[in-house]
């Protein structure tokens, strides 16, 4: 049992902390704000909540562990809302996704001739 | 830098990164002052002023030289003088050698509460303390002088009918705040309380306090939010806490002691102690909490008014 919870601790903390980076990686190489933030986004809510599982596993006490699933549920209420929201105030901005904007280049492009 | 809205988020993250820097330092109720206060609140303070005076840079002819020149005289000037403090952690520092050997050994005897970080903001250094409630009370105060504006009576009906049709907007966010409030206000009230044996206290608590009520306020409107928390009950609320901070050091001196000390507010001195740094702790935290949502009451107040002027000058605009 005890092995059982060690090994898939350290797989959750591997997931989580590969889930982080390939977020990180998103956020630097995505081309704009919208693919940004859906790699932030959805990473940063599974990634953190991946770590937080896989430090539940090898939490000393009970104590540590009910702390660790409040910090998971408050992740998982916040992270999702806040990109909702970001995605919100960018639209509202008249921030236009990149792929709609060539797009709309050619559409108008097109409707010249 | 011309965007002033970045300029403010730069701050928020420098004030959040010296938080963990405090951490790293052990100084975990500064980490946690300067997260709840310097990352949080006046962040939030700073981007109602953006929405006041408009978001960008206004651009200056003139490079400023003279800024730039007062600005490196004066860090040069601060770098020379750190030259004349002791080497970092040095152990015979003026600073450990002064008080601070006092406060860890006789801390736990004289006050008895877990938390030397506490015992001394609040008793042992309770009338410094005294001062900053004075000063962000006179904060709060001079906010109100400067920028409270008579409100005429809305109609509830028009005022409904705006909030209905922001609700499908705001739907997913306003949810989910109604969810988090009640646990950011337990959190507040557990961090006022719990401030005697952990990081924490007064300030944390009431700027945590203040952050729900001013995050209701943005996602439901003035108008509601007022509805809530009276104007004047806040106002009186923030006088009550100075008030209350007050007292505690004139019931001292009335039972023959020096102002602020704790000692003689019950049969036992220790006893007193944590009676009296409750009571204080009390009176911080009202203030705080209570002047934080009172200045963010009158910015968005007189943003509201200049908006409904700009309604009304179009109203008029168009009529003839």
């Amino acid at each position: 049992m005890d092995i059982i919870i060690n090994i898939s601790g350290a797989l959750f903390l591997l997931m989580g902390s590969f889930l982080c980076i390939s977020g990180g990686v998103g956020l630097l190489r995505f081309p704009d704000f919208y693919t940004r933030m859906h790699a932030v986004g959805v990473t940063d809510t599974l990634g953190a909540g991946m770590i937080l599982i896989g430090l539940m596993c090898y939490s000393p006490d009970f104590l540590t562990f009910s702390k660790l699933v409040m910090i998971l549920l408050l992740t998982l209420l916040i992270g999702p809302t806040t990109s909702h929201v970001l995605a919100k105030a960018a639209m509202h901005n008249n921030l236009m996704p990149k792929l709609q904007q060539e797009d709309n280049i050619e559409e108008t492009s097109s409707s010249n001739y | 830098m011309k965007d002033l809205f970045a300029v403010v988020m730069l701050l928020g993250i420098y004030s959040l990164l010296s938080a963990s820097f405090f951490v790293a330092m052990d100084a975990v109720d500064v980490a946690f002052t300067e997260a709840a206060v310097g990352a949080g609140i006046s962040t939030l303070l700073m981007l109602v002023v953006i929405t006041m005076t408009g978001r960008s840079e206004k651009t200056t002819r003139h490079k400023p030289w003279l800024a730039l020149l007062v600005v490196v005289f004066t860090g040069g000037v601060l770098i020379y003088g750190t030259f004349d403090m002791p080497y970092f952690g040095i152990a015979d520092a003026p600073i450990h050698s002064h008080v601070a050997p006092r406060y860890i050994n006789e801390s736990m005897k004289e006050i008895g509460i877990p938390n030397i970080v506490t015992s001394v903001l609040a008793s042992y250094r309770a009338f410094d303390t005294f001062g900053e409630v004075v000063v962000i009370f006179t904060a709060g105060i001079g906010v109100m002088a400067l920028l409270s504006v008579g409100r005429r009576p809305e109609e509830d009906e028009k005022t409904t009918a705006i909030d209905d049709s922001m609700h499908e907007q705001y739907l997913v966010i306003r949810i989910v705040t109604k969810m988090l409030i009640p646990f950011i206000l337990l959190y507040a009230l557990y961090v006022q309380f719990h401030g005697d044996f952990g990081p924490g206290g007064g300030f944390q608590a009431g700027v945590i306090f203040a952050a729900a009520i001013i995050l209701y306020t943005m996602l439901f409107g003035l108008t509601t939010a007022r509805k809530v928390i009276n104007q004047s009950f806040i106002q009186f609320i923030a006088a009550a806490g100075v008030l209350l901070y007050g007292c505690v050091g004139i019931v001292s001196i009335l039972n023959g002691a020096n102002f602020f000390d704790y000692n003689v507010l019950a049969s036992d001195p220790v006893a007193g102690q944590h009676l009296g740094i409750l009571l204080i702790e009390w009176g911080v935290g009202c203030t705080v909490a209570s002047v934080m949502i009172m200045i963010f009451f009158n910015f968005a107040g007189r943003k509201e008014m200049q908006q409904n002027n700009e309604k009304i000058s179009n109203i008029e605009g168009e009529s003839p």
